[in-house]
């Protein structure tokens, strides 16, 4: 029996990688995620049969089945229903998920070890608990961290919270946690309150250290948590000695980091400034250049002649798209253009929506197709031919001050050049600045006109405007 | 059983390989692929399985629940967010088979 299961165990994390490897192409991902799926059942199926498991203990088999029975249905059913747009903080939910799981494991091994003492502790060797505790920890951070980050994308928790000497508690209670995983690690036997108080610290730590983080940066650290809970499975692989969980954890945790290097990267913010300090804090003083000119309004027809009469026409969507839900109208105001003749196409800035590839998501689930997508190295030279670039629900990834401007704070950051198209129309709601809260010079450009209104009215006079023509 | 330097090993490859897989994805792919990890690492399951299986005592078996509970919920949520995603992409790329080679 113990065979069959480590040949499943082992196709598995072959399947695991296959499947991993097919999702980077988007022709492949979605038979990759399949098989892993297929993959997780069969490990999930024979491990009822592992020798670990002492069937004998039939209280311990109906926790099991009904611990999985409600779990999967809770996932399954909010799985199903959130909104495309709700998305990254639902990953950040399942994600925390799994960073409790491998922290609970941890937990048992440990309480195990408290109530059991040396005898335990013969087989299982100082490494091993090292490893639980630091799984543990690692678990234990990604669950409330992921908990907080889940609240803030939600909108249950509006303000970023800092509190006086917040690096400072920080590091008080790393340390402490690190004091109490010492004592974890190696006590003979180990103390049950030592073990209580380590995951309460760590928990807590979790919770303190996603609390100052503002909801813009939220992406790059739900992909940190995704790579650290990935990395605690691996550590409680080693102590449960199981390899799937060894190779599985630890393929996602160094994937994991490379894609928040990505993302840090794609924001032009260094993961440790998206870390240990918020936007406003490093980049409040920076001297605010003076604007040159003013908002010039158009009205919706106005704009929708000039889109119209244009042969072609660059879309930018931004996050406030997205909360206008206006995905939709614009893939019908995209195939009207169409059928009078005009070249429509979307630029995506990396971050674009609330992760980089979001916007892509929610521009797919309109119908665009994807070969009208592009990316900002494959389109930033389009603009100096486009007629009118269409910019709506986005601010700081059009601001040219990123260019020209070395004092400010998103100076250096990679921009989509929606300033070089012959005109800009710019969809806002209202008057005020990006989130970090930088006057956007192009809004004040003289080939630029501001349509104000919520994105999904403005986009729907538009319609009504070109089919008026 | 993985002896001490044999777990080394693996963890080192698994790490590199995790790299080299996802190293050329395009953009539009990241939340997808953000969500797909997501889901693989959902394989916690199994060990919390093992740890609910061996668990004796009230306080044992109260975490193992725990542990076995949410594990699935990362495994099941995982899979089904990244799947509806994906399914997104399916739409469109009937339409356009060969842009999926291009990006």
């Amino acid at each position: 029996m113990s065979l069959a299961i480590n040949i499943v165990y082992f196709l598995t994390a072959a399947i695991f990688i296959i499947g991993l490897k097919q999702m980077s192409s988007p022709v492949t991902a979605h038979r990759g995620v399949v098989w892993a799926g297929v993959g997780m059942v069969a490990a999930t199926l024979v491990t009822f049969g592992s020798p670990e498991i002492e069937l004998g203990n039939n209280i311990n088999l109906v926790l099991m089945v009904s611990a999985i029975a409600v779990g999967s249905a809770v996932a399954w059913i909010s799985a199903k229903k959130v909104a495309m747009t709700d998305m990254p903080q639902m990953i950040a939910l399942y994600n925390g998920m799994g960073g409790g799981a491998a922290a609970a494991i941890a937990a048992v091994e440990l309480v195990k070890l408290s109530t059991h003492g040396q005898a335990d502790v013969a087989d299982h060797g100082l490494v091993v608990q090292v490893l639980a505790v630091l799984g543990g920890l690692i678990g234990a951070v990604s669950f409330s961290g992921s908990a907080i980050a889940f609240a803030k994308l939600q909108g249950l928790m509006k303000k970023t919270l800092r509190l006086p000497a917040h690096q400072l508690m920080n590091i008080a209670l790393f340390v402490a946690v690190c004091v109490f995983g010492y004592w974890v690690a190696t006590d003979h036997p180990v103390s049950a309150d030592h073990v209580f108080w380590f995951f309460i610290i760590a928990l807590v730590l979790g919770v303190m250290l996603t609390l100052p983080i503002g909801g813009a940066d939220m992406p790059v650290v739900i992909s940190l948590f995704n790579a650290l809970t990935g990395l605690a499975v691996a550590f409680e692989g080693f102590v449960l000695d199981n390899a799937a969980m060894i190779i599985a954890g630890t393929v996602v945790g160094s994937s994991g980091t490379l894609l928040t290097q990505l993302m840090a990267k794609a924001m032009n913010r260094p993961i440790s400034n998206v870390l240990f300090s918020s936007f406003g804090s490093d980049g409040g003083a920076a001297a605010e250049e003076s604007v040159e000119g003013s908002m010039k309004e158009i009205q919706a027809n106005d704009a929708a002649i000039m889109m119209a009469y244009a042969s072609k026409v660059i879309i930018v969507p931004g996050y406030g798209m997205a909360v206008a839900q206006a995905q939709h109208k614009l893939k019908e105001l995209e195939a009207l253009l169409e059928e009078r003749g005009v070249t429509v196409k979307y630029a995506i800035h990396p971050v674009a929506g609330r992760m980089p590839g979001h916007m892509n998501v929610l521009l797919a689930e309109a119908g665009v197709d994807y070969d009208k997508i592009f990316d900002l190295d494959e389109i930033n030279s389009d603009f100096a031919t486009a007629d009118v670039a269409l910019v709506i629900g986005a601010n700081d990834v059009v601001n040219p001050v990123a260019r020209s401007n070395p004092d400010s704070p998103i100076y250096g950051m990679p921009i989509l050049n929606a300033d070089k198209a012959m005109n800009t129309i710019v969809i806002k709601r209202g008057k005020g600045s990006g989130f970090s809260g930088i006057e956007n010079h192009l809004f004040y450009a003289d080939n630029t006109r501001m349509l104000y209104g919520d994105g999904q009215k403005a986009v729907a006079e538009l319609i009504a405007g070109v089919k008026q023509l | 059983m993985i002896e001490g330097f044999t777990a080394l090993y693996i963890f080192m490859l698994s790490a590199f390989t995790g790299y080299e897989v996802i190293s050329r994805v395009p953009v539009i792919l990241h939340t997808p692929l953000m969500s797909g990890s997501n889901f693989v690492h959902g394989i916690v399951l199994v060990g919390a399985m093992i740890a609910l299986g061996h668990a004796e005592g009230t306080l044992e078996l109260a975490i193992g629940f725990f542990a076995v509970a949410l594990a699935a919920g990362n495994a099941v949520g995982g899979y089904v967010a990244t799947v509806r995603m994906l399914d997104m992409f399916q739409i469109s790329k009937n339409k356009n088979k060969n842009k999926g080679a291009a990006a």
